[in-house]
């Protein structure tokens, strides 16, 4: 591939607030955003006045020329929303940041999410309108929702057509669960889980169990994306994006359900772009994170991104495959979406990056490439690859 | 009867009348559908121009009420105040292998534990609520 961000961008700092339960900020989501974005400089060893531009994703609300005049920007130069709803931009985010540095619109682009769900609305509600017209009023009436709703028929359909057993699903929670463990940032820290409590769980939505589901939080994430020339300014271990793409399949924005190829994450497309771009394989995956709204979104996200057969998934989800140090391919290193905290996914990306410096509180030992996969099931997705100094 | 409690927010047709025909035919127990005029392609939900061809002559055709369950879930978890004492209650994806394979969505009638096949054959039912403000009506799907 001639046009290409491999290589070109390098991750100068990351950071984040304190994660809190829902409701549990004691700052309003605006000041959770700058405090992230502030991390992130401090971490980059930049002076937060020296950003250019900011990318989020989600319909984020904090503006960005907000943040720009409450941080004292000078020179305010890209300011970039991904569509889609979920976590579904988390890379997407980082790739049109690093596009505007990769093509001279941008020097030191922030990619931001904040989210504060005990101030704006839960998403694991359902709307409170007496009436509704539109994509919602062939589902709502009928019960059918929450995330978690709108997902279970793909995951039902996908686990009847390949065999998959609820116990696959279980070791991804598990996997979250364990890395927590060894996360103080992670709001799931010392609150271990286990098969029997797992199984215990009650039902929110058949097939998924409380434990299948993510949380909902407070807090606010950041990067510092800059030109890969700049990528040892800072004694981390440098960090690369070797890949950045998002996307959907034919008609995956069908309303009403009918996407014609129906239980996917929606990375059947992206996938391979994403691996091409990057010129890496499956097996030369460290260390996966991969986004967990829903436990199920995550199998089929990994069977998407070729690290496993759709046919061998009993085989393959067991924990010990999935935990660091040691497994097949640790995935969701930090607690991630279900266990750390439920940032929309950027702090996935957060643990890529600690992944290659070296940094992660559950450390694969030289991991030089990481993934990330951003909002399996919505649309369009996106994923991501990080790599050290050693890909390039 | 309903199939679920009462409160949940109910269905409109659009402003702008894309999906007026659908609503008109369920509320005389009839299922319409998109079907484009011009290649006589399926398609649902409903769009302003045909996917296949790009014709904007797309019209709203009546179907057999019947088809298979493509998919379903089971919910637990109440997310509406309404729902509070529901107990479970079954959501079903309908596939009609006679328009293309396209699919609804509604509740599946019966018991809310009952087991659930995919691939089962079911059938329409017209759920009225003529009595609300705004009066609609729900399409639900029961098992042959
Ligand atoms: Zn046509």
């Amino acid at each position: 591939m001639t046009r290409s961000l491999r290589g070109k961008v390098a991750v100068l700092g990351v950071g984040e607030t304190t994660y809190y339960k829902r409701g549990g900020a004691p700052e309003a989501e605006g000041k959770l955003a700058l405090q992230a974005i502030i991390a992130a400089c401090e971490d980059a060893g930049i002076s937060p006045k020296s950003v250019d531009g900011f990318a989020s994703f989600s319909n984020d609300q904090n503006d960005p020329s907000r943040l720009a005049a409450a941080l004292g920007i000078k020179d305010l130069r890209f300011a970039n929303m991904q569509w889609g709803g979920g976590g579904g931009g988390g890379s997407a985010a980082v790739g049109n940041a690093a596009a505007a540095i990769a093509t001279g619109m941008a020097e030191c682009v922030v990619v931001f999410r904040a989210l504060a769900q005990g101030q704006f609305g839960r998403f694991g509600q359902g709307p409170r309108r007496n009436a509704i017209f539109g994509d919602m009023a062939f589902t709502a009436p009928y019960g059918l929702m929450s995330p978690a709703q709108m997902f279970a028929m793909r995951v039902t359909r996908f686990m009847h057509d390949h065999g998959v057993d609820a116990a696959a699903l279980r070791a991804i929670s598990l996997a979250s669960y364990h890395h927590a463990q060894n996360n103080p940032r992670a709001v799931m820290h010392g609150r271990p889980l286990d098969a029997e409590k797992y199984d215990a769980s009650r039902w929110i939505v058949e097939p998924f169990r409380l434990y299948d589901c993510c949380q909902e939080n407070d807090g606010a994430a950041a990067m510092v994306l800059v030109p890969a020339e700049r990528a040892k300014e800072t004694n981390h271990r440098p960090t690369y994006l070797l890949s950045a793409v998002s996307g959907s399949h034919y008609r995956a924005g069908a309303s009403a359900h009918n996407t014609p190829d129906y239980a996917t994450s929606c990375f059947k497309t992206v996938a391979p772009r994403l691996y091409e771009m990057a010129g890496v394989k499956p097996a030369d995956v460290d260390v996966l994170q991969s986004y967990e709204n829903f436990t199920g979104g995550v199998l089929m996200s990994m069977v998407e991104h070729g690290f496993c057969e759709p046919d061998a998934c009993n085989e393959f989800f067991v924990k010990e495959n999935l935990i660091a140090p040691t497994g097949k391919l640790p995935t969701n290193t930090s607690g991630g979406n279900l266990a750390e905290c439920y940032m929309h996914g950027l702090g996935l990306n957060i643990e890529a990056v600690r992944q290659i410096r070296g940094d992660s509180t559950n450390q694969v030992p030289d991991a030089d490439v990481a993934l990330v996969g951003s909002g399996p099931m919505v649309t369009p997705v996106s994923s991501s690859i990080f790599g050290s100094e050693a890909t390039l | 009867m309903s199939y679920l409690h009462a409160g949940l927010p109910k269905p409109m047709p659009r402003p702008d009348g894309l999906d007026a025909a659908y609503w008109e035919a369920a509320a005389q127990d009839v299922l319409k559908v998109q079907r484009c005029n011009a290649c006589k392609g399926w398609q649902w939900g409903p769009e302003w121009i045909c996917h296949r061809c790009l014709s904007d002559d797309v019209g709203f055709e009546a179907v057999a009420p019947t088809g298979r369950i493509y998919s379903y879930e089971r919910v637990w978890h109440p997310v509406h105040p309404a729902l509070q004492e529901q107990g479970p209650y079954l959501v079903a994806l309908v596939e009609l292998p006679q328009c293309d394979g396209i699919r609804m969505v509604g509740n599946l009638l019966g018991n809310p534990r009952q087991a659930v096949r995919i691939g089962a054959a079911a059938h329409a039912v017209f759920e009225h609520h003529a009595d609300d403000d705004p009066a609609f009506t729900l399409v639900q799907w029961q098992l042959d």
